[in-house]
């Protein structure tokens, strides 16, 4: 999430989901909100109940679109056109929040003489290293007086303050532009612009919703950024009925972001030790990670408490509180780059858990392959999946596949106790149910008992590198004697190790400002802090749901319980509500504090004339004005100087593999996305004539793979992969609805049922002057082949693995593919399966270029404090 | 006190937990695993096993720019009549009117003759003709020994028994709203006392009317054809025929003086309806 | 719209005259629908939450007597769902009850084309030894950095990985993580790669 942390300070939604019915409008894009969240869809049609205006724009026409007050269609994947289209409108008709974006954001910074745009450029920033693929990002900063204080100009004269750059980064993104990239008619998006614009302000607020459709591109960090920069513009960050609301997937994928299973984070978002930094030692990591002013000037709080509660007694400040206890990086490890890392030999052993990357990953052929070199495989789950089953797959001789495989029966949600973090950061503790069914287990008991073994396992070792486990703390025994007999490990007691608590008397913290950096604390995920501020409170299991919509008292939102993140610029600068309509959280004169219907999102006490201190530490930066406190400056980040890899503003590119060339640039796609070059992960081409048509792919309300396709009762509803195509291409392809479709891409192919609908609709396009007419075909994911009862082909087969720069994401909303009728062939052994040339193997499965350095080494920018803004939160 | 559903397609987002929830609380097996093309309708009707259905309406229109779509949806139902086909061709006093005005069918009484099934106006009941709690329709971890035993009894010597929506009489009993009322995330259906439920409706009409939304009742007076009003009545925004729903709904009975055929059904229904009085006494 | 109905509390009212409009026959209430009652009538309802996507439903599981789950419905006090739920939500009482579910421990042997049944403890006993061999076979101390020539202290290894965190709790992910980190594995990764 670092598009919402570079712009605002923290990678969660702004929102809290029932604060939808408060908008006045509200733009869904990149999301299929009634499909894929119906239960928080009842806000938007309550909103749409009240008088608001529901926006849907979207390649297909869907359940999210009829319920909509206005529908635009657009060629997947070009949502930075349009909404940089919305900045111009926004910008040129001077129809911003002019207050709002003057005091709340980073509008009159100038930036440096040495800054080139893509303007300039033809697409590109300057400091792009074409070689390496990556940027240096060192010219993109400000400039600086001789105090080191970041230059403004209050009167935006200056033609390299950031609205300026704006203005100018933008000026082409024109209506008839909009029309040619995305193929929306000019009057849909000017009516669409002033809508938005319309409802923004002292008296409205627009919200704004999207899920994977933004995020899974090669620019999909960007094009979140987009409509951060234009929700900053807009004015609508921090207040009710506005914001990002980002439609996170799983139930507890927040969660497992914040208290982080991801090879790049530690628990509340500190860094991975990386060796491609100056990171050896705790000072060097402190050094790297620690920010002067803002509220990461606590970052050595956080991290001191962090290996404390990781490492108990053990962790001592002459040892560097086992800071090289933690292993160091040396690439990019995410999930991707490991499948070919995997299939060239160097991962031996891999654990999937409630993950089913056989048939959900891009590229899904290759990680079943991949899964041959494997020795061993253990999977955590409750239903036999394309995973466990890798090896008796289509094509595959399970004879000469030397995999051990272990599959170990999961208890389901009902049958444990335990805590998820939905899409508005809400922590909900959930109580048991029944027992665990036959030999199944929680997590929690299977990470125990392999805690507790490996710690017997190694107990007489003294080579140094077995410490970690050795002095791992692990004290979660049950107190109830006979869950104890049964190994099941105290959850409560890992929620309270997680909250954090004084080493010397084992209380609980109260909240994260009680922690210290000199080892008298421990916590392990310092966001999480206040969830159990004592040893007989977990503000999770909170359950009472009256009063005011923001239920103060239902489970615990983090940090501190706000329910609106950023909720200080819900008042004006003076700390007056812009406006009675729109009152939220505002200063009190006479109490001396903040007060209001959240939580505020700010300091308490501190007075909206409280003067910034320039060369103060900390908080003291920032002014009793400046509401976004996780940033350097306070302030929201139109321009983002440092933090993101492919450029401080979004720029449109096409995706890696389109139908078209980059009308706005020469510049085709993003320059920094993570490419391959092997033979296992072919591309279909930047445009190709053998794969014509837009595939677009997403999930829907019935379907979500293997928690879904074994009940009769979702299955009923849909049991088949389909394909939606639109009624001309059918036509023209010989295409009966309700028959097989076959979809080929370079990568491989898939056989689906065709659904012809009007409902899909061919988009007049522009491609190098020339007019275009463009298909596109809808597949829903996560479909396997192999098990249960509803099913079909993965569309996984079809997708190279292509990544974003910033946060190696996939590309899987927008490819290339063709089409014809009739059902696939048998699947055998293909250049998917076979070893690749030895050139092209990788040790460590990094994309070309320079990319490891790019993500780790000393051009990398994550959350390094030499620019004011960009954190990576 | 009489209730039912007041069905409000305009809010209808056709997410299908309605049809989910009452299979869930009615353990009911699904119908199959057949993709149907038919827009995002797979379970294509209600059935004896499917007891709420969600119609998918797909309506394209050509514009200047290219295309306008509209994409109705809305829950189907047992209407509940108040004059009921299937409880006037009854013929061994299995369906009956409860104390909350539903028609609900006893399927220890029904004998599986399948004449309520023919004479209901809406096609709404059906047969359930078999039970085959191994099969993977029906999930059997999921169906409690009771509704086992039950459906077993119910099927034994028959060509099968009638099924449709009971309103959920065993959840009103206990003062719990039907699950397909509960479940539904955007309140389209909703439940509860008949007189209340039609006044909301009529406030909906005209405020939909005032946002130029054209909006009309189905069967919230009189449907028509001698079936009387609806316990279970829908807001639409279409023609009733859009919806799949009969225009002109008519009760078989007020045909009946025309045929010997009919009268001679009803004859054999009284005499065995009579043979069950008698044997229940 | 609002919140029009109150799903916690429905009275259940006076009986109908259940002659009134019947048609031409008379209703005979059978035994078994004079007894009717729901299932949940003495159940004890236990607080739960929906584990499909990430609005995150409160959840009813009624739960008999004797420990047997016999239904699932959306809590009414959450202010996220106010009882309701979706079709996913719905369902969750199939998916933990399930005739296709795997409730106990598969084993597919190298080479193998099939899967056998082994005791839970053989598993796990054999899944830590092979953790340890691995880890002993690929536990790198010090890493060169292929561009600087630099040596630098690592303590990791690359030879074992773990995928999944999003659909288990946050307490799990951090034991987890903690364990993972320990045992010096970097590869740890979920769904939210975004």
């Amino acid at each position: 999430m670092p598009s919402l942390g570079t712009s605002f300070g923290r990678g969660g939604a702004t929102v809290w989901l029932p604060d939808i019915a408060n908008a006045d409008c509200i733009l869904i894009e990149g999301s299929n909100f009634a499909e894929a969240h119906p239960v928080g869809f009842r806000f938007v049609m309550e909103a749409k109940e009240r008088g608001a205006t529901i926006i849907h724009v979207d390649p297909r026409f869907t359940r999210t679109s009829a319920m909509a007050d206005i529908y635009a269609p657009i060629r997947s994947g070009t949502d930075i056109a349009f909404l940089g289209g919305i900045i111009n409108y926004v910008l040129t008709n001077e129809r911003y929040f002019k207050e709002y974006v003057y005091a709340y954001t980073n509008a009159s910074n100038i930036v440096s003489e040495k800054f080139q745009d893509t303007e300039d450029l033809d697409g590109v920033f300057s400091g792009y290293d074409k070689e390496g693929r990556v940027y240096d990002t060192s010219t993109w900063a400000y400039e600086k007086d001789e105090r080191g204080h970041v230059k403004r100009d209050p009167s935006f004269q200056h033609p390299r303050c950031v609205l300026n750059l704006l203005r100018r980064h933008y000026s082409r993104y024109t209506a008839e532009m909009v029309e040619r990239v995305c193929g929306i008619p000019p009057a849909t998006f000017t009516k669409i612009a002033d809508l938005l614009a319309s409802n923004s302000g002292r008296e409205k607020t627009t919200a704004f919703a999207y899920a994977l459709g933004w995020t899974q591109h090669t620019d999909g960090v960007q094009m979140i950024r987009t409509a951060a920069v234009l929700q900053l513009l807009l004015g609508n960050i921090g207040r009710p009925g506005g914001g990002i609301m980002a439609l996170r997937g799983h139930a507890d994928i927040q969660g497992a972001t914040d208290i982080a299973t991801l090879y790049d984070l530690l628990p509340g978002y500190l860094p991975t030790p990386s060796a491609l930094r100056d990171e050896q030692t705790l000072a060097a990591w402190l050094k790297t990670n620690t920010k002067p002013t803002g509220w990461w000037a606590n970052t050595p709080k956080y991290m001191v408490s962090l290996l404390k509660a990781f490492y108990g007694e053990h962790a001592k400040a002459e040892n560097d509180y086992c800071f090289d206890y933690l292993p160091q990086l040396i690439g990019d490890h995410s999930m991707l780059p490991l499948v070919f890392a995997m299939k060239d030999g160097t991962v031996k052993g891999y654990f999937a858990i409630g993950q089913n990357p056989g048939a959900s990953n891009q590229n899904a052929g290759l990680t079943r392959a991949a899964m041959e070199q494997l020795e061993w495989f253990v999977n955590i789950d409750s239903y036999d999946n394309e995973t466990v089953s890798f090896w008796r797959r289509e094509g595959a001789d399970p004879s000469k596949i030397g995999t051990e495989v272990f599959f170990l029966p999961a208890a389901t949600v009902l049958e444990k106790e335990g805590t998820m973090t939905q899409t508005s950061r809400m922590l909900q503790w959930h109580d048991r149910a029944i027992k665990p069914l036959g030999d199944s287990k929680s997590d929690a008991w299977y990470f125990t008992w392999f805690a507790k073994r490996l710690k017997e396992l190694y107990a007489d070792s003294t080579d140094p590198k077995d410490r970690p486990i050795q002095h791992m703390t692990w004290d979660y025994d049950h107190d109830d004697p006979s869950e104890r007999a049964k190994g099941e490990p105290s959850v409560l007691k890992v929620l309270q190790e997680i909250n954090g608590y004084r080493v010397a008397d084992g209380e609980q913290v109260a909240s994260f400002t009680e922690l210290k950096d000199d080892g008298s604390t421990a916590c392990g995920g310092w966001i999480y802090s206040g969830v159990c501020p004592d040893k007989q409170n977990n503000r999770a299991r909170n359950r009472d749901g009256s009063g005011p919509y923001t239920a103060l008292n239902w489970g615990f939102a983090w940090p501190a319980n706000r329910r609106t993140l950023y909720n200080r610029a819900s008042a004006d600068p003076d700390g007056k509500p812009w406006s009675e309509r729109k009152k939220y959280v505002w200063w009190d004169e006479s109490q001396g504090k903040w007060t209001g219907i959240d939580v505020p999102d700010f300091i308490a006490t501190k007075a909206p004339n409280t003067p910034a201190d320039p060369d103060g530490k900390g908080m003291d930066a920032h002014s009793g004005a400046d509401p976004f406190i996780m940033m350097m400056d306070g302030r929201g980040q139109l321009f983002v100087a440092s933090g993101l890899k492919d450029g401080p503003l979004p720029a449109h590119y096409e995706p890696v593999q389109s139908v078209v060339r980059n009308e706005l640039y020469g510049q085709q796609s993003n320059p920094a996305y993570g490419e391959y070059r092997r033979d296992d992960n072919p591309y279909n081409g930047e445009v190709s004539d053998d794969y014509p048509y837009v595939l677009t792919t997403y999930r829907i309300t019935e379907y979500s793979g293997i928690m879904t396709k074994y009940v009769p009762w979702l299955a009923e509803l849909q049991p088949a992969a389909f394909a939606e195509i639109d009624p001309e291409l059918a036509v023209e392809k010989g295409i009966k609805n309700g028959g097989w479709v076959t979809i080929s891409t370079a990568t491989g192919d898939m056989e689906a049922r065709a659904l012809v609908s009007g409902r899909m609709q061919p988009l007049r396009v522009t491609s190098k002057g020339q007019r275009k007419r463009v298909h596109q075909i809808g597949v829903p994911y996560n479909f396997g082949e192999m098990t249960g009862l509803a099913r079909g082909d993965s569309v996984g087969n079809l997708i190279p693995i292509a990544l974003d720069p910033n946060v190696s994401i996939h590309e899987s909303k927008t490819l290339t593919c063709n089409i014809r009728a009739g059902r696939r062939p048998p699947r055998h052994r293909d250049r998917i399966d076979a070893p690749v040339p030895a050139q092209e193997r990788d040790p460590l499965g990094q994309p070309i270029g320079d990319w490891a350095k790019a993500h780790h080494g000393h051009g990398y920018q994550h959350m390094q404090g030499d620019e004011h803004g960009g954190s990576e939160v | 006190m009489a209730t039912g559903f007041f069905t409000d397609t305009t809010l209808c987002i056709g997410c299908k937990a309605c049809e989910v929830a009452c299979k869930q609380w009615n353990e009911l097996p699904s119908d199959g695993f057949a993709f149907s093309g038919n827009s995002y309708d797979n379970t294509v009707e209600l059935s004896g096993t499917t007891w709420r259905h969600v119609a998918f309406v797909e309506q394209t229109m050509p514009t200047e720019d290219g295309v306008a779509n509209r994409w109705l949806m809305s829950s189907d139902v047992c209407k509940h009549c108040t004059n009921a086909g299937c409880m006037e061709a009854c013929p061994t006093g299995a369906i009956i009117r409860n104390e909350y005005d539903s028609v609900f069918i006893q399927p220890d009484v029904c004998n599986g003759c399948g004449y309520c099934v023919v004479s209901c106006p809406f096609g709404v009941v059906d047969l359930i003709e078999r039970f085959d709690p191994e099969g993977t329709h029906y999930n059997l971890a999921s169906l409690s020994e009771e509704r086992v035993e039950e459906q077993k009894t119910a099927l034994q010597g028959h060509g099968g028994v009638a099924g449709k929506c009971t309103l959920c009489y065993d959840r009103q009993k206990l003062g719990f709203v039907p699950a397909c009322a509960k479940a539904c995330p955007t309140e389209s259906i909703q439940f509860g006392n008949i007189d209340e439920l039609r006044e909301r409706a009529r406030a909906r009409v005209e405020t939909l009317t005032k946002r130029g939304i054209h909006a009309e009742l189905y069967g919230a007076d009189d449907a028509g054809g001698g079936v009387g009003p609806l316990n279970a009545f829908f807001l639409l925004t279409d023609r009733p025929e859009a919806y799949n729903l009969p225009a002109e709904p008519v009760l078989p009975s007020t045909r009946q003086p025309a045929g010997y055929t009919a009268a001679a059904v009803t004859a054999l229904g009284l005499a065995i309806a009579g043979w069950m009085i008698f044997r229940n006494a | 719209m609002k919140t029009t109905i109150d799903l916690t509390q429905f009275a259940p009212s006076q009986e109908l005259d259940l002659h009134e409009r019947v048609g031409s026959l008379p209703n005979v209430l059978s035994q078994r629908t004079r007894e009717l009652k729901g299932r949940i009538a003495n159940a004890k309802a236990v607080t739960s939450l929906c584990c499909y996507c990430a609005v995150g439903c409160s959840l009813l599981a009624y739960v008999s007597d004797d420990g047997t789950l016999l239904d699932v419905e959306g809590n009414p006090e959450s202010p996220i769902n106010r009882g309701h739920l979706c079709p996913k939500g719905s369902a969750i009482f199939g998916f933990t009850m399930n005739d296709q579910r795997w409730t106990t421990v598969k084993y597919r042997a190298p080479y193998s084309d099939r899967y056998e049944e082994r005791p839970l403890e053989w598993a796990l006993e054999r899944i830590a030894q092979l953790v340890k061999e691995t880890r002993e076979k690929t536990f790198a101390r010090e890493w060169t950095n292929p561009d600087t020539g630099e040596k630098r202290r690592v303590n990791h290894t690359l030879g074992i990985a773990s995928l999944g965190g999003a659909t288990f709790g946050i307490e799990e992910n951090y034991m987890l993580g903690k364990l993972m980190h320990s045992l010096g594995v970097v590869s740890i990764e979920n769904q939210a790669r975004i």
